[in-house]
């Protein structure tokens, strides 16, 4: 508004000044102000991510030797494998149950936390963060030795009740399972911080508006707060479903696609037949295939989002 | 600026002066007279083995005039994997790469040959082993030179009191220490059997069937010993052979003595087995021997490391070689050959078996019977063996002899682990056939 506002003031004042000026208009312009001082950021951008994205699209056109244009043949060539249907298959179930896993319970521990009285709630929240905050690589080494096939803690507990051990990395169901927990757990509490921070900019006059009106618990959460957080909770689970799609360091330390390639995703499937197997051309086009899945429901959740935010 | 004007003449006598001045000067060396040399070496497990391969560069790049730089880049997490990448990509890096197995081939067109000095090399130590000759050799181009840093044999290391009581083979007696093996009973049955012994006894035998090098090495020799090939060397389907459903018998009677969570092994996972005590045996360099020496020494005591058993189609044992490459960019390759050819004399490579404690293995025939493995302890003779002293084993490698590019995908795709596991826990023969031969069918893309 304040640059629209700018611009016109600038453009009578044009007409009275000589043409020579206008780079000292545009440069005085809030939006060039802030395209220079974002620029720094645009070019790393441009150097460490869309170059690379091209340089993988032209990869994934390439043979194995990296000597010959294929076109789409490395596509063609995974769709007629069993494996990376698998994979597939893999990607979707571990991303889609573990966002729906960490919004569950990010919403209902951030309800709890919005509970607590503002004196001790800094206390809470900071906790809660603390599997957001290390680096995951660590903390799923701890999570290894908790499912440690051999000397599992987890087992070595259950064992005190007479039950297990339950192969928690060993067998296809357990594996998928412990890598679909340990992304959860990690996850989560993004998810936490974001609602926590929308249920804080709910209006109190709602819930007393609905309160007057006789509304339940139940009620208050379905008229009131989830209309209110809609857009956080989209942007949320958009961001989080591209995160989670890419995952890899969860699968590679845990169980390294194993048993059997159950609990492979594209990205650990991707490094294992492009740098281990050294097949760079198709490791780029396993990766790349989950570039339109993701695309599909960026566009979709943005769409709904700008869709309501012109209703408002 | 002066307003004079240089005669010809004038011109003709001081150039000729000036040439002469420095065509009769002395060369001064400097102290890097010799240019920049970069290498990036594997990062060793053993603490303080790097130790040796830095002294070793040094001492050559001192005497050469060479600036040297040597990087060590862990294997933890495939670093080096994603570095050879990496440099391969950008056609920039070290002048000299470390190369684990099966990457000079996968990198061929980029590698230096290096036959000139291979041959000397060869000369002086002896003639190389067959898995050399296969990973490091490409239509008779060297592609590095193999290197005793890294290099190891991953067959059994067996607790000598388990085995002797529970399935009463005394494996000292089997490989005594300082002579030939008397081994001729070590076979594909009789190791069953000792598997169901230790394994009633509580104390499985350790092998996984993970999809980590451990494990595929040892599935890789078990294969061999019934020589069950599933991509032959010339490169055609061998999937549904006889050989390849022995094998496959083989390990369908083996898993039930395992123990149970060996789907999920990594690398880490026998040496913790053997070293807590938990299992008889299991398929290793002597790296858990080290560990079970300073953690637990009363384990480090019993443990001796001898050769696989014999199958219907040989003894086999896995052998994993490094090779150091030049490669093609780098700006300094005689530099780099003559530093390879400075670490390939028996002192430098004695020096660096001895860093490791034994653990790395040289190559080259005339140099498996160093002091090192002889000398070692507890107890006295547990790695005499571990070199192949006597050559009574062959040493390969999983999935060859497919053609190197095609084996590396069958390796590290674990397929040999993964048809075992499928088959042992109740998939169908010829299912669990044709998945490997649709799977190997799409190895051979080219």
């Amino acid at each position: 508004m304040a640059d629209v506002a700018f611009q016109q003031n600038r453009i009578a004042r044009a007409t009275s000044t000589r043409r020579g000026s206008s780079l000292r208009y545009a440069l005085k312009r809030k939006s060039t102000a802030a395209f220079l001082m974002t620029l720094p950021l645009i070019l790393l951008i441009a150097i460490l991510v869309v170059y690379p994205a091209f340089y993988s699209l032209h990869l994934a056109t390439l043979n194995k030797s990296m000597q010959k244009f294929v076109g789409l043949g490395n596509f063609q060539f995974l769709f007629r494998r069993e494996t990376f249907w698998l994979v597939v298959k893999q990607s979707c179930i571990f991303a889609i149950t573990a966002v729906i896993f960490k919004a569950l319970i990010g919403f209902i521990v951030a309800h709890f936390v919005h509970n607590i009285p503002a004196k001790g709630q800094r206390k809470w929240r900071g906790m809660l963060l603390v599997p957001w905050v290390i680096p995951p690589a660590m903390s799923t080494l701890a999570w290894l030795w908790l499912f440690d096939p051999s000397y599992s803690a987890f087992n070595y507990t259950l064992s005190l009740f007479g039950i297990g051990p339950i192969p928690w990395l060993g067998e296809a169901g357990w594996a998928r399972f412990s890598v679909i927990l340990v992304n959860i757990w990690y996850g989560a509490p993004f998810f936490m911080i974001m609602y926590l921070a929308a249920l804080k900019s709910v209006p109190d006059q709602l819930y007393e508006a609905a309160a007057i009106d006789g509304a339940n618990w139940w009620q208050r959460i379905w008229y009131v707060t989830l209309p209110m957080m809609r857009n956080i909770i989209a942007i949320t689970t958009l961001f989080s479903l591209i995160v989670t799609f890419a995952n890899f360091d969860i699968v590679r330390i845990l169980t390294n696609g194993g048993p059997l390639d159950r609990t492979h995703l594209f990205a650990t499937w991707a490094f294992r037949v492009g740098i281990e197997g050294s097949d760079i051309p198709l490791g780029a086009s396993v990766s790349l295939f989950m570039f339109p899945i993701l695309a599909i429901a960026a566009i979709f959740i943005l769409r709904d989002i700008s869709k309501r935010g012109n209703e408002a | 600026m002066s307003g004079r004007r240089l005669t010809r003449r004038e011109f003709v006598a001081s150039t000729a002066v000036t040439s002469a001045a420095l065509v009769a000067a002395p060369y001064v060396r400097s102290a890097h007279a010799a240019g920049k040399l970069s290498i990036g070496f594997w990062d060793h497990w053993v603490p303080g083995a790097n130790k040796a391969s830095t002294e070793l560069c040094n001492e050559w790049a001192a005497k050469e005039k060479v600036d040297l730089q040597i990087d060590y880049i862990t294997s933890q997490g495939n670093k080096n994997l994603v570095t050879i990448a990496a440099e391969a990509q950008a056609k920039s890096g070290h002048d000299i790469f470390q190369m684990p197995t099966w990457w000079c081939h996968s990198n061929s067109d980029l590698m230096e040959p290096v036959n000139d000095i291979m041959e000397p090399i060869i000369k002086q130590n002896g003639e190389v082993n067959g898995t050399v000759k296969y990973l490091g050799n490409l239509d008779g181009k060297w592609m590095g030179v193999p290197a005793c840093v890294g290099s190891q044999i991953k067959g059994p290391c067996s607790r000598i009191d388990l085995m002797k009581k529970y399935a009463g083979i005394d494996v000292q007696e089997m490989y005594p220490a300082g002579s030939p093996p008397k081994a001729d009973n070590w076979n594909t049955d009789t190791f069953l059997k000792a598997a169901e012994a230790c394994h009633k006894a509580g104390y499985p035998f350790g092998i996984g069937l993970g999809e980590t090098s451990d494990s595929v090495d040892t599935a890789g020799a078990f294969f061999q010993a019934f020589g069950a090939e599933l991509v032959n060397a010339k490169g055609d389907l061998t999937v549904k052979t006889d050989n390849v459903r022995q094998a496959l018998e083989f390990y369908k009677k083996l898993v039930p003595f395992l123990p149970p969570d060996v789907a999920a092994w990594d690398d880490a996972s026998n040496n913790k087995w053997l070293v807590a005590g938990k299992g008889a045996m299991i398929m290793n360099p002597p790296s858990a021997w080290a560990v079970a020496k300073r953690d637990a020494p009363q384990v480090a005591e019993q443990l001796w490391t001898h050769g696989f058993p014999v199958g219907p189609k040989g003894r086999f044992a896995p052998f994993l070689p490094f090779f150091w490459s030049i490669w093609t960019f780098s700006k300094n390759k005689e530099a780099a050959k003559s530093l390879l050819v400075h670490l390939s004399k028996p002192s430098s490579i004695e020096k660096m078996v001895d860093a490791s404690g034994g653990y790395d293995l040289p190559a080259f025939e005339n140099l498996t019977t160093l002091k090192v493995w002889a000398e070692a302890e507890p107890p006295k003779g547990t790695l005499y063996h571990y070199p192949n002293p006597y050559h009574h084993q062959v040493l390969s490698i999983a999935a060859s002899p497919a053609p190197p590019k095609v084996a590396q995908q069958i390796y590290f795709q674990a397929t040999q682990t993964k048809m075992c596991l499928r088959y042992a826990h109740g998939e169908k023969m010829e299912d669990t056939l044709a998945w490997a031969e649709g799977e190997c069918e799409g190895f051979l893309r080219s």
